[in-house]
C-alpha cells in the first residue's frame, strides 16, 4: 500500500485559492499556496459591488431557483445548469459562513445583513460592505488561512509564480515548478493534488479593470501543457469605467444598483431601435436622455452588463457621446447622502483620479475590458448523475489539476452577472475543498513514487527557458510588443466583433509570436528582474489571446457578451454548445472543439430585459436532495 | 523643455543606492505609476543613457491592495493615485522625488520586504475563531453604528505608510506599528471576535506592545484609507491596561 501525504498545492491566494486552502486545511491537509503577490494585495480587492445570494430577507419572496433562473438566462443558456444551480443553492449558506468570519456585510436598523439589487435580476439579494465587498471578503478569508498558517497547516510561496506542472509518464499531477519574483530561483514543490486559482486573463487587453497581477499566464501555460480551455471567446466588458491611461478604473454596478442613472444629451433628430425593433426617438434636445431607461423599461440602468455595453458603445458610436467623446454620463449626483455613503469608496476613487466630486457632477465612463466567463475546462458531475462519485468537480482533464474562480470555466456562461463573481469564486473554492479529499483517497499512487527525474526535468525546462529569454538579443522590445497586441484586442475583440477583424487579429497574433522570438529586454540581471518575469508571461498570454480570437472568429452567432452584427441572432441549433480549445504542439494553434451544454433544468427562451416582470420560474428535474459543500 | 517633469528616483540594491534622473512629458492625469510604466518601455535616463528599467511593487492601481506604497517627495503613500499634475501644482516644482520606504527590508529599487506586517498580525490572533466553514447559520447582529467602526478599520490594506511615518520604529525598535492597534480592535469590536479579547491584548502588554506609541500621531495623517489610527491606538490602550489588571488580580472576564 502506498503511504498517502495529504499535501496540496494552491496556485493563486484570491478568494477562490484561499476558500479552497481554508477549506483543505480544516481536513488536515498541508497546503501550500504559491501567488504572485501577498494573498491579501489579490485582485479579488478590486470586487466593489457585492455578492449574490437569495437569503431573502428583503420581503421579496426571493429564492435559489429564481437566482440560478436570472444567472442561468443572464449567461444566455451557455452555462451548464447543475453547476449554477447548486451555486445558487449554496450561496446563503456561503453569506453566512462569511458573516461569522467577520466580514464587514452593511447592516439594516435591525443588525441584519443588508442587500442591494443588481443588475440582470429584479430582487435585492446582493449583499455588500460599502463599495469594497471583494475587499472585505478577501481579508476574512485571509484571517482565516493566517490562522491555520499559525497552526502550522498553510505554508505561503509568496512572491513566487507557477510556472509550469509536473505530471508522471501516465499524465498525474506531481507538482508544480514555481520561481521566485525576487532571487528568480526556480524549486520543485511536490504534491499529488494541484489547484489553479489565477484569476483572469485582462493584461492580454493590457488596459482593463484588472490588477497588473491578472496575466492569464498560468492558464496559459497549463494549456500549453495540454489543459483544455473552454469558451475563451466570452470576455465580459463592464459598461462603466474611469477612462485612464495605465488602467481603466471601475466605477461598479452598485452605483446603478443604489439608483444611479446613465445618460447622455438628447437629439430628437435621431432615433433608434429597442429590443422589439421599434423605433425610439433619442430623448429631448438638450435634455439628459436616459437611454437605458427609455430602452429597458423594466430593467432599466440595471440590464446585464454585455447589454449595457453594448448600448453605451451604440449611442457613442451615433456621435452622442458627452463631448463629442466616447463616454456617456453616469450620474450618482441626485442620490441621497446616505446612498452616497453606501458608495463613498467607489466615488473617492473617482475624485482621486479625475478631481470631479461625483456626489456633484456626473461621472463621466466608458466600457471596459472586465471578466472573463471562460477559462480551464473543468469537469462538473451533477448531484444525481450515475457517474457523481468516479468523477471530480472543478477537476481538469489534466488528472489531479483542479482549475477554480475567474481562471475557470463554469457557472457565467456567455455573460456573467454582476455580484455573481464573488459568489463562484467562494463556491469553486469550497467545492475543490471537499473533492480534492476524495480524489486523493482514491489516488493509488503517490509522488513520493514519483522518479525524481522527472522533476528534474520539469525544472531544467524552465531553466532553459530562462536563459533562452533572458539570451536573446533581437530589435524587439517585449513592452511594445504588448502595446501592439493589446491594440488589436481591444478594436476587435471586444464589444462588437467581425469575421475580417478577427482573421487579421489572428495573424497579427501569430506575427507577435514570431517577433517575440526575438525580443531583447532592457534588465538582464537576476534579481527582481520584472523586464524579464513579464516577457515569461507574455509567451503564454500570446497563446490564450489566439485561443480567444479563433474561438470568437469559429462562433458564428451573437451570444451573451459575444456579438457579431454579422449574425445578430442567437443560433441554438448550431451554437448552443461550449467551445474547447486544445493546444496543438506541433504547430503551436489552437484545435477548436465543441461540447454539449447541459441545460437540464430551463430549456432557452428569449433573454427579455425590456418587458418581462417578477415570476416564479419553473425549473424541470431538479434533484430532491444536493448535498452542498459547507 | 516645456511641459515635461523629471523622476528623480532613489534606486539601487541594498548596498549600492543612488539618485537616477528621468524626464518624461506631461500627460494628462499622469500618476506615478503610469510614469513608471513609461520609464519601463524606454528606460532612458537624463543623461541619455539606457539604463535597467526601475522596478516597483504594483497591482491594482486604484487604492485598494496596498502594492505601490513608496515615499513620493518624502511622504509615505501610494503611488498609484499620486497625480503627477497635482503634485507640480502643491509644490510648484517639476522635479518629483521617488524613494523606496526606508524602515523594511529593500529588495530592489523601491521594492521593500514588508513581511513583517503580516507577521505581526499572527502574533496578536488577527482573526475570528469561527466553529469552521459549515453551515451554522448567520453570524452575530451587528449595529450599523459598530458596522461603521469595523468597516473602517477593515479597510486596511497593509501598504505600510503608517509604519513608515512613526517615529517609533526603526532597526532598534520592536513596536508592532500602527496598523496592528486597529486591527486588535476590530477583532475586538466583533461579538465573536471580543471572546478571544485577552490573547490580542496580552501580547501588546510588553516590549514592542501598545506602551511603545510616542503618540506622535504621523500614523493617522498618512494613512490612505482615513483609518482612526490615534482612535484605536487610545481604544487598544484602555483596553491593555484593564487586561493588566484582570490578569493581575486574576478576574473573570466579563
Amino acid at each position: 500500500m502506498t503511504k498517502k501525504e495529504k499535501q496540496v498545492i494552491v496556485i493563486g491566494g484570491g478568494l477562490a485559492g484561499l476558500s479552497s486552502a481554508m477549506k483543505l486545511a480544516e481536513q488536515g491537509y498541508k497546503v501550500k499556496i504559491v501567488s504572485v503577490t501577498k494573498v491579501k494585495r489579490s485582485h479579488s480587492v478590486c470586487a466593489q459591488g457585492g455578492i449574490n445570494a437569495a437569503v431573502n430577507l428583503m420581503g421579496e419572496d426571493d429564492s435559489p431557483i429564481i437566482h440560478a433562473y436570472d444567472t442561468i438566462k443572464g449567461g444566455d443558456f451557455l452555462a451548464n445548469q447543475p453547476a449554477v444551480l447548486e451555486m445558487c443553492l449554496c450561496g446563503p449558506a456561503i453569506i453566512n459562513m462569511m458573516d461569522r468570519f467577520g466580514c464587514t456585510f452593511n447592516r439594516t436598523p435591525e443588525g441584519l445583513l443588508d442587500f442591494r439589487r443588481f443588475g440582470g435580476t429584479l430582487y435585492n439579494r446582493t449583499a455588500f460592505c460599502g463599495a469594497s465587498t471583494g475587499q472585505q471578503l478577501l481579508y476574512a478569508l485571509d484571517e482565516q488561512v493566517r490562522r491555520y498558517e499559525v497552526k502550522g497547516l498553510v505554508e505561503k510561496f509568496e512572491n513566487h509564480e507557477f510556472m509550469r506542472l509536473v505530471m508522471d509518464e501516465q499524465g498525474i499531477t506531481r507538482g508544480v515548478v514555481i520561481m521566485d519574483l525576487f532571487n528568480l530561483k526556480l524549486e520543485v514543490l511536490k504534491a499529488d493534488a494541484v489547484v489553479i486559482a489565477t484569476g483572469g486573463p485582462g493584461l492580454i487587453f493590457r488596459k482593463s479593470t484588472n490588477s497588473t497581477f491578472c496575466t492569464g499566464a498560468a492558464n496559459g501555460r497549463l494549456y500549453q501543457q495540454g489543459m483544455k480551455y473552454a469558451n475563451g471567446e466570452f470576455i465580459q466588458v463592464h459598461p462603466t469605467a474611469i477612462p485612464g491611461s495605465d488602467k481603466l478604473r471601475l466605477m461598479s454596478e452598485s452605483a446603478r444598483g443604489e439608483g444611479g442613472r446613465l445618460w447622455v444629451y438628447g437629439d430628437s433628430s435621431k432615433s433608434l431601435l429597442n429590443a422589439q425593433g421599434q423605433s425610439i426617438v433619442c430623448g429631448k434636445t438638450g435634455e439628459p436622455w436616459y437611454f437605458l431607461e427609455d430602452l429597458y423599461p423594466a430593467f432599466g440602468n440595471l440590464v446585464p452588463r454585455d447589454i449595457g455595453s453594448r448600448e453605451v458603445l451604440r449611442i457613442c458610436e451615433m456621435g452622442m457621446g458627452i463631448d463629442g467623446k466616447m463616454q456617456v454620463y453616469l450620474d450618482v449626483s441626485q442620490l441621497s447622502e446616505e446612498k452616497k455613503h453606501k458608495l463613498e469608496s467607489i466615488l473617492d476613487i473617482y475624485q482621486k483620479f479625475t478631481g470631479e466630486d461625483p456626489r456633484k457632477v456626473p461621472m463621466k465612463i466608458f466600457p471596459a475590458v472586465h471578466y472573463s466567463m471562460g477559462g480551464g475546462w473543468v469537469d462538473w458531475p451533477a448531484s444525481d448523475d450515475p457517474d457523481r462519485w468516479t468523477r471530480y468537480r472543478q477537476m481538469t482533464n489534466l488528472p489531479g489539476c483542479f482549475n477554480i474562480g475567474e481562471s475557470d470555466y463554469q457557472y457565467h456562461g456567455a455573460n456573467r452577472l454582476g455580484a455573481n463573481s464573488l459568489l463562484s469564486c467562494i463556491f469553486g473554492g469550497l467545492i475543490s475543498g471537499v473533492e480534492i479529499p476524495r480524489y486523493l483517497e482514491n489516488l493509488s499512487s503517490s509522488y513520493l513514487d514519483t522518479p525524481s527525474k522527472l522533476f528534474d526535468a520539469a525544472l531544467q525546462a524552465d531553466i532553459d527557458l530562462k536563459k533562452d529569454i533572458l539570451s536573446r538579443r533581437g530589435p524587439e522590445n517585449v513592452h511594445a510588443l504588448h502595446y501592439e497586441l493589446s491594440d488589436w484586442m481591444v478594436n476587435n475583440v471586444t464589444v462588437k466583433r467581425d469575421n475580417k477583424d478577427l482573421e487579421r487579429t489572428f495573424h497579427k497574433i501569430k506575427e507577435i509570436k514570431e517577433r517575440y522570438q526575438h525580443i531583447s529586454l532592457d534588465d538582464r540581471s537576476q534579481f527582481a528582474n520584472q523586464t524579464y518575469i513579464f516577457a515569461n508571461q507574455f509567451g503564454p498570454m500570446l497563446n490564450l489571446a489566439e485561443v480567444i480570437v479563433k474561438s470568437a472568429l469559429l462562433r458564428n452567432e451573437f451570444r451573451g457578451a459575444h456579438f457579431k452584427p454579422e449574425y445578430p441572432e442567437r443560433d441554438d441549433e448550431n451554437w448552443l454548445k461550449t467551445t474547447i480549445a486544445t493546444y496543438d504542439r506541433s504547430t503551436g494553434d489552437p484545435i477548436i472543439t465543441y461540447e454539449p451544454v447541459d441545460t437540464r433544468y430551463l430549456k432557452p427562451i428569449k433573454r427579455d430585459y425590456a418587458t418581462a416582470k417578477k415570476i416564479k420560474p419553473k425549473l424541470e428535474n431538479v434533484p430532491d436532495h444536493v448535498p452542498l459543500p459547507i | 523643455m516645456d511641459n515635461t517633469y523629471i523622476l528623480k528616483i532613489f534606486r539601487g540594491s541594498p548596498s549600492h543606492q543612488y539618485w537616477e534622473e528621468f524626464e518624461l512629458q506631461l500627460a494628462p492625469f499622469a500618476n506615478v505609476v503610469s510614469s513608471l510604466m513609461e520609464i519601463q518601455m524606454n528606460p532612458v535616463n537624463r543623461e541619455g543613457k539606457r539604463v535597467e528599467p526601475v522596478v516597483w511593487e504594483q497591482g491594482c492601481l486604484e487604492e485598494v491592495c496596498g502594492s505601490c506604497s513608496m515615499l513620493i517627495n518624502g511622504k509615505p503613500r501610494q503611488a498609484c493615485t499620486a497625480l503627477i499634475q497635482r503634485i507640480i501644482s502643491e509644490t510648484g516644482s517639476s522635479v518629483i522625488t521617488l524613494a523606496p520606504f526606508s524602515k523594511f527590508p529593500l529588495v530592489r529599487d523601491l521594492i521593500v520586504d514588508r513581511n513583517i506586517m503580516f507577521d505581526n498580525l499572527k502574533k496578536v490572533h488577527a482573526w475570528i475563531d469561527a466553529d469552521g466553514s459549515f453551515d451554522h447559520g448567520p453570524g452575530p447582529k451587528i449595529s450599523q453604528q459598530k458596522q461603521e467602526v469595523m468597516y473602517s478599520l477593515s479597510t486596511c490594506m497593509t501598504c505600510g505608510c503608517c509604519v513608515e511615518s512613526c517615529p517609533q520604529i526603526n532597526s532598534k525598535s520592536k513596536f508592532v506599528g500602527p496598523q496592528i492597534m486597529a486591527q486588535v480592535q476590530l477583532f475586538n469590536d466583533n461579538p465573536t471576535g471580543s471572546m478571544k479579547k485577552a490573547d490580542r491584548l496580552r501580547p501588546l502588554m510588553g516590549e514592542g506592545g501598545i506602551s511603545d506609541c510616542g503618540n506622535a500621531q504621523n500614523c493617522v495623517k498618512v494613512c490612505p484609507k482615513n483609518i482612526p489610527l490615534t482612535d484605536a491606538i487610545a481604544t487598544i490602550g484602555r483596553d491593555v491596561t484593564l487586561q493588566a489588571f484582570k490578569d493581575f488580580f486574576s478576574l473573570p472576564d466579563r
